[in-house]
């Protein structure tokens, strides 16, 4: 049985780039990876917000509203209703001057469980540290 | 010999990003290791057909073709990615695949190295 750990590692602005979605979206394909492995085999997905990346966790985006298009917020609530591992680096958001009430923690609203955590960067530095593949974005 | 995951996310044109990867495919190749190729997002403009080869772009359709050939090499672009920018399957260069996203991480799963190449 061999479970692989792949961390992303988000540090992209929101919408300036597509570079956030496309972290999510790679780390949600994570639930269906399975049809091309091996028995026993699967991958663990943590994704961890970094720098101007914890921008992309503010609650309320409209980008729908705007441009018609789905806002990172629904994505990384998706992340939540699958269960996936998603931390936010502490001393960004305090940077920031952003506050854990408006940052998106849950995915309550669509019936997810799992919640974001707001962690120090020392603990997102030991999840790369034993991830076998890093990917930022 | 080993294996080496790819995934790129910039445009072929616009930065020297992909040029720098396909060039390290090759030298990976010519060492006899294989190579898995990603592009996703403005990436899968790499994998468009009939691209005209100017001077002052970057040209990288023979380059591919040449490692294809070599049986070593597949290339496999990110589908929702490439519809989503107007490019179809009737316009994907010959010995492209097209796949979602879990093919690059059941490919990084199996591969000695990855390398991710962000985008702009």
């Amino acid at each position: 049985m061999a479970i692989k750990k792949f961390a992303f590692v988000v540090k992209s602005l929101p919408y300036k780039t597509e570079a956030s979605r496309l972290a999510l979206t790679h780390a949600i394909a994570s639930q269906t990876v399975e049809i091309y492995l091996e028995d026993g085999e699967n991958v663990e997905p943590v994704v961890a917000f970094i720098g101007d990346g914890v921008l992309n966790c503010l609650k309320n985006q409209k980008s729908m509203n705007t441009y018609g298009v789905t806002s990172n917020e629904q994505h990384l609530k998706n992340s939540l209703l699958l269960d996936l591992r998603v931390l936010i680096c502490k001393e960004d958001i305090d940077k920031f001057g952003i506050s854990e009430d408006a940052l998106i923690m849950d995915a309550e609203d669509i019936g997810g469980e799992t919640r974001a955590r707001v962690v120090p960067f020392s603990e997102i530095m030991q999840e790369m540290d034993s991830a076998s593949h890093l990917l930022f974005f | 010999m080993g294996k080496l995951t790819l995934g790129v996310f910039s445009s072929l044109v616009g930065s020297l990003s992909m040029d720098f990867a396909v060039k390290l495919s090759e030298a990976a190749v010519k060492k006899g290791h294989k190579v898995d190729f990603w592009v996703s997002g403005n990436g899968t403009m790499l994998s468009k057909k009939a691209q005209r080869a100017f001077k002052d772009y970057s040209a990288l359709e023979k380059k591919l073709q040449e490692l294809f050939a070599t049986g070593n090499f597949q290339a496999t672009a990110c589908e929702a990615c490439a519809e989503a920018r107007g490019y179809r399957k009737e316009d994907t260069m010959e010995g492209w695949q097209r796949h979602s996203m879990d093919w690059y991480l059941a490919s990084c799963f199996s591969a000695d190295k990855v390398l991710h190449i962000g985008g702009d």
